[in-house]
């Protein structure tokens, strides 16, 4: 499968193959992770529709898009898997899924899931004034916080949104130091302390073994 | 010939510059909303019509506009900030000259959470609406909340989360007043992007607010009836 690129990915997503007998149906920030662990691994069973990544914004729209998506494909596939966590939908996600019969991935968020959900969870208290930012947040920092916030029309409210953050954590999931490099400068920009943490694909890599078996 | 987008404040009518004071809220312009405030006061308004006929009025407008889409979060801070700055003035008069008040509440963000841009918006419409606000600010544990509840003696407690992970912390706060027996004392609105009603009911809520001017209508709603029981 081509390597989409990151507009297409937050804009419109990614359509599936339409071939394989498992469908995942995915985030768009979560497109370059999914189809490395599928290439990596030769799991050749699996397909994936990608949601536009822009969904994120718009968390109330959520619930709806997975269930549309769901009722298209689901007579395509022996089954299906949603690989978005609650993502600010309240419980409804998972709710919705639970209606469908359909499984989804583990954790309120992705930050939470590419570190592990039980380590994330041990700093919960600790760290709550931390920005998490992934590697596609980061590649898409002007797409995702600065423009949608208005910090390039008003860059006076900076501190309105972030002043009580300390620290932006970037959340590895590659080893790239463009991206580091570009990581450290968002923090600059947003007047936070900067922390590179690697994570790899944490419980992605292991939710999406468990259901390639 | 004349500037012809030069407004001067000052030699508008007061029907005139209320509407513009509207356009300077939604365009979110500080400095020509406290010189309106300013105007108007000098013109012997009164404080209370100051803040109802033109701030809260535009703050309507933008709430509106807000939720049919046209306006997004950033302009409405710029309000918001715009509205601060009015209100700032208008405070200390309110307090002198014996404004209506609605009723009191207390509000804060929840245990493990520091977000408060939706908090800071409701508690300024709430002041709009003559309510006298608390704000405990963010990451507020069930001990902060009962202090305040005990030492502020509000009609209202508000509580505000962003987080998936911090918004059950709302449960803990409810369960403790009930425990405690105070529960039926105080009208419970909560809010946050990501609560609904569901939850709302589930937690043992009052109200779910989505927004501040819903938050506003809500929490009058509510203390008509606790007016309309306490005189029944």
């Amino acid at each position: 499968m081509d390597q989409p690129n990151d507009i297409d990915l937050t804009e419109t997503g990614l359509a599936p193959r339409q071939s394989g007998s498992v469908l995942l149906i995915a985030c768009g920030a979560l497109a370059h992770e999914v189809l490395a662990l599928i290439k990596a691994n030769d799991w050749q069973h699996m397909d994936v529709q990608c949601l536009p990544a822009k969904l994120h914004l718009y968390p109330e729209k959520i619930t709806a898009e997975v269930e549309r998506t769901v009722q298209e494909h689901r007579a395509q596939y022996q089954s299906l898997f949603v690989l978005y966590a609650d993502c600010g939908t309240g419980g409804l996600l998972q709710a919705k899924c639970a209606e469908l019969g359909v499984e989804m991935i583990e954790g309120p968020h992705c930050y939470s899931f590419f570190e592990g959900n039980a380590t994330f969870a041990t700093h919960l208290d600790t760290e709550i004034s931390a920005f998490y930012l992934t590697d596609f947040l980061v590649r898409q920092f002007d797409a995702f916080v600065w423009k949608p916030m208005g910090l390039d029309r008003y860059p006076q409210l900076r501190d309105t949104y972030f002043g009580n953050y300390t620290k932006l954590v970037y959340q590895a999931q590659t080893n790239d130091p463009a991206l580091n490099a570009k990581a450290a400068d968002c923090a600059n920009r947003l007047g936070l302390a900067y922390e590179r943490r690697f994570t790899g694909y944490g419980d992605l890599a292991t939710t999406m073994e468990r259901i390639a078996q | 010939m004349a500037d012809d987008d030069e407004i001067i404040l000052s030699e508008l009518s007061d029907d005139e510059l209320v509407l513009q004071m509207h356009d300077d809220l939604y365009d979110g312009l500080k400095e020509e909303i406290e010189e309106g405030v300013n105007i108007l006061i000098a013109r012997k308004w009164t404080p209370y019509d100051v803040l109802t006929k033109a701030l809260v009025a535009g703050m309507t407008i933008v709430g509106a506009d807000f939720r049919d889409g046209i306006l997004f979060v950033p302009e409405v801070l710029l309000a918001a900030n715009a509205m601060k700055g009015g209100m700032a003035i208008l405070k200390p008069l309110l307090i002198a000259t014996g404004a209506p008040r609605m009723g009191k509440m207390v509000i804060g963000t929840v245990k493990g959470d520091i977000h408060d841009i939706g908090k800071n918006l409701v508690g300024m419409m709430m002041e709009g609406a003559g309510f006298e606000v608390k704000d405990l600010g963010i990451n507020n544990s069930v001990e902060k909340y009962l202090e305040a509840m005990e030492a502020e003696k509000p009609d209202i407690l508000g509580m505000s989360a962003l987080l998936t992970t911090t918004m059950p912390y709302m449960k803990v706060v409810i369960d403790t007043m009930k425990e405690k027996g105070m529960r039926e004392d105080y009208i419970v609105l909560v809010g946050g992007a990501p609560l609904n009603e569901e939850f709302s009911k589930a937690i043992g809520a009052d109200a779910y607010c989505r927004d501040a001017a819903v938050a506003v209508e809500t929490a009058k709603a509510y203390m008509l009836r606790k007016h309309n029981r306490a005189t029944a």
